[in-house]
């Protein structure tokens, strides 16, 4: 079974059009992220605590609320899941003071509140506190360690291809990045450490549908060595379409059975995981060749112009097939 | 690997239990450290009769001596020199003053040397506790945290009381009281604390006999006659009114210290005090040498848990708690039965999938892909690597790699087949071909997956765990494996149409 042929798409056409969409789709999500007052952090990063309940019978968001109404702070009480399950999720902010005893203190009161309350027979599910120390020290982590995988890829992949390929493979996952916070942030999903994780995930995944088209370009330079770059990264685009669409299929599939059956817990993981798989295969295809393709020529005219001469600019282009050789 | 349910380590999120990140308050073990050699130096000043002023402590690592005459300089910085001057620095300022300041070097290793004594602590406590394959190391970069993850646990409040409680025990000799309030307890001394002495709160019930215990304060020499170092071995027992009580061994050096203060101090009263409470003063009747008794109002579980914490020995620091993550033993069933669902689930569309669009060819991805899933699971288990849900969220993306590498050949020998050449050659190009793009794309996913498992905490690590080991053992199913399973068929019989 086939569903195309190797096709014959001017990718390159389109490229003014596709970064016009995913500058519109980012702007939006800047401007959602602004006007919430900044990225909608979780307890890992904000600080906090976090319960949740299940109760034997249904029990309505607005009694719990109304139990817990003693506790000190500005709570957030949601249903947490299956509506079925009957739970429900308290969240208390961040306590000031950072005693021993206090850390502690805003999910007793919880449990007692509701207890005393006589909402009926309930299991603590789980309970989460953060600490203002631990939340800062997440933030940071999570920043140095997205920053220094996106470094390492950077590394790899200028050793292996061109400069110029690092940087359409990073513009890619950066793009990646905002695109899915922007997803994250108008679907209401909270950044956790889950979600972190699954972003790094997808860092991999973009870099990854990347190589395999740079692989292809660096394989058909060689037989088409006096092709403009623009045409052997289009022909390589489409010869490696099948490929993409094909494995990202493949990998939604995995991942929306993850989104559906995997639990309440990893909801954000996998939701995170299916919209970064989709951008993923976009940008592979849209923005890192294209951003290849203009980096190289941005390149090879500044050699050109601050070489005095011809002769520098055909130096050049040697060295660039040496160098595509090498590789 | 097999029984997977004893070889493969659940984490907390999929069994229950608690997490937590503690701080040490090193300060706390600097301050000890300076009110001690304080301490020490006064008492050397008094017995060689050198007159001084006040003496203060300015903050855990430094305190002052006052007023000390010109005559008696001389001998002053000598006594100093001997006594002090490995941990502390001297600064002379006008009049005979002189500051004592910690040497910075010393203040850090007796920091870490906290964190390490607390986290020994701990571990012993928690083993006494009984939980079943309990964390307890190091945490973060500050040098200060200790991690603790207790899986199973389900009274997490008396675990953490025990692990918490700094269990410093101290037996000090009472120079007054009891008293109902400090006032009158300082009144014989013109409402003036003695030099080297402290008010310590405590409980009494012999004060007003038949009534209800209540709040009294001793004055106690600062100096602790025996402390917690000293003790051999704790266990809860019965006092002579058959109440819970706390009975201790002391060890050789402790015996001996404790035989010279009692045969000198017949008749006074001796403080046992337990973090900065008097819980008993009883009178000293005659020499004891190596054994005594906490008497307090324990329940029997409180006796049981005193004895374990004084067992253990004191925390150096007194520790605070900054993160806490309870799971519930329900939610671990859930996520774990959730967690399956959505790998077998996933794995039968992808398999689905695979079938219907390569075919026959499906079948070779899809035996890969498991043979992949077992290699992963395998090293699981040989590591003892902690399955955590983000980790089988992991083994899903395993999943997905496998099929990606199949998919990547198969296209490639789709393309080779399309040029005409015979079915065995196009498999080996294809093969050949494709090797250097799954290289790549391997290394950058494990490069990002190292930097995850740097970054990660507790279930995160899970995730990197797995998707390292999975990417690894799909370069070896994916190009290997495949490539054998197509070449065997292939040699067998003459293939003049590959379902593909």
């Amino acid at each position: 079974m086939q569903i195309f042929k190797t096709p014959n798409i001017n990718f390159f056409r389109w490229r003014w059009q596709a970064l016009g969409v995913s500058t519109i789709v980012i702007l939006v999500g800047v401007s959602t992220i602004w006007s919430g007052g900044g990225l909608p952090l979780g307890i890992d990063f904000s600080g906090g605590t976090a319960v949740v309940l299940r109760f034997e019978e249904r029990t309505p968001e607005e009694a719990v609320r109304m139990a817990i109404s003693s506790v000190e702070g500005e709570k957030v009480v949601q249903q947490y899941g299956d509506p079925t399950e009957n739970e429900v999720l308290i969240r208390l902010p961040q306590i000031a003071e950072e005693t021993g005893a206090s850390l502690e203190q805003g999910a007793n009161s919880v449990v007692e509140a509701i207890e005393s309350a006589g909402l009926g027979e309930f299991e603590v599910q789980s309970t989460d506190i953060v600490g203002p120390v631990i939340g800062r020290e997440l933030q940071q982590k999570g920043i140095y360690a997205t920053l220094a995988a996106l470094a390492g890829i950077l590394i790899y992949v200028g050793i292996r291809f061109r400069f110029s390929f690092a940087v359409g493979a990073i513009a890619a996952v950066f793009h990646d990045i905002l695109v899915t916070l922007t997803f994250l942030t108008v679907f209401g999903y909270e950044l956790s450490l889950n979600v972190v994780a699954a972003i790094l995930t997808i860092t991999g995944y973009s870099v990854n549908d990347t190589i395999v088209i740079f692989d292809r370009v660096r394989e058909n330079l060689r037989s088409m060595r006096r092709d403009k770059l623009e045409l052997v990264v289009n022909r390589s685009v489409n010869q490696t379409l099948a490929r993409t669409i094909i494995t990202s299929a493949t990998t939604s599939l995995a991942v929306l059975a993850l989104f559906l059956f995997g639990g309440e817990v990893l909801h954000g993981f996998a939701f995170t995981m299916l919209v970064g798989i989709i951008s993923g295969t976009y940008s592979t295809v849209f923005i890192a060749a294209s951003t290849a393709v203009f980096v190289n020529e941005r390149r090879a005219n500044q050699q050109v112009s601050t070489a005095p001469g011809l002769t520098g600019g055909k130096k050049r282009s040697r060295r660039q097939k040496m160098k595509i050789r090498a590789s | 690997m097999y029984p997977p349910e004893e070889k493969v380590r659940l984490g907390l999120d999929l069994k229950g239990g608690v997490h937590m990140v503690l701080r040490v308050q090193t300060d706390d073990a600097l301050r000890i450290e300076t009110e001690t050699s304080m301490e020490r130096v006064r008492e050397v000043l008094e017995v060689r009769s050198i007159g001084v002023g006040a003496m203060a402590m300015e903050s855990p690592t430094r305190f002052r001596i006052e007023s000390i005459s010109p005559a008696q300089d001389a001998e002053f910085r000598a006594i100093t020199d001997e006594q002090l001057l490995v941990l502390y620095r001297r600064e002379s300022g006008a009049g005979g003053r002189y500051a004592f300041e910690m040497r910075p070097n010393m203040a850090v290793s007796l920091r870490e040397e906290s964190v390490r004594q607390a986290l020994q602590t701990i571990e012993r406590r928690v083993n006494e506790l009984g939980v079943n394959e309990p964390i307890v190391a190091p945490h973060g970069v500050g040098g200060d945290q200790i991690l603790v993850q207790l899986p199973g646990v389900s009274d997490v409040a008396r675990a953490k009381e025990i692990i918490r409680s700094t269990a410093l025990l101290e037996l000090k000799l009472v120079e007054q009281g009891p008293a109902i309030s400090r006032e009158t307890l300082l009144q014989a001394n013109g409402g003036r604390l003695p030099d080297g002495m402290e008010v310590v709160p405590g409980t009494d019930d012999t004060l007003t006999p038949g009534a209800a215990p209540q709040s009294v304060f001793y004055l106690v020499r600062r100096v602790a006659a025996i402390t917690g170092r000293d003790l051999r071995t704790a266990r809860s027992t019965l006092d002579e009114y058959n109440q819970p009580a706390v009975s201790f061994l002391l060890n050789g050096d402790g015996a001996r210290k404790f035989g010279d203060i009692t045969s000198q101090n017949i008749g006074r009263q001796l403080a046992i005090i337990l973090d900065g409470r008097v819980y008993s003063a009883p009178r000293i009747e005659s020499r004891i040498t190596d054994e005594g008794r906490i008497t307090g109002y324990f329940s029997q579980e409180e006796a049981a848990d005193l004895g374990l914490v004084l067992r253990s020995g004191a925390l150096p620091a007194s520790l605070t708690y900054l993160e806490e993550r309870r799971v519930g033993p329900t939610l671990g069933a859930d996520s774990v039965r959730a967690g399956i669902l959505a790998s077998v689930t996933g794995l039968l569309l992808v398999a689905f999938f695979m079938l219907v669009y390569y075919k026959l060819a499906g079948i070779n991805a899809i035996l890969s892909v498991a043979l992949n899933l077992l290699i992963l699971l395998g090293v699981m288990a040989y590591l003892n690597a902690t399955m955590t849900l983000p980790g089988i969220a992991g083994f899903i993306l395993t999943i997905g790699m496998g099929i990606d590498s199949n998919v990547l050949i198969f296209e490639r020998i789709k393309e080779e087949l399309a040029s005409a050449k015979n079915v065995r050659l196009a498999v080996a190009a294809g093969f050949d071909r494709v090797f250097l793009t799954i290289l790549d794309t391997h290394v950058a996913s494990l490069i990002a997956a190292a930097f995850l498992f740097q970054f990660g905490t507790g279930p995160i690590r899970g995730f990197a765990t797995t998707l390292f080991f999975g990417l690894l053992s799909n370069v070896f199913t994916a190009v290997f494996v495949s490539r054998t399973l197509f070449e065997t068929i292939l040699a067998r019989r003459r293939v003049a149409r590959l379902s593909i």
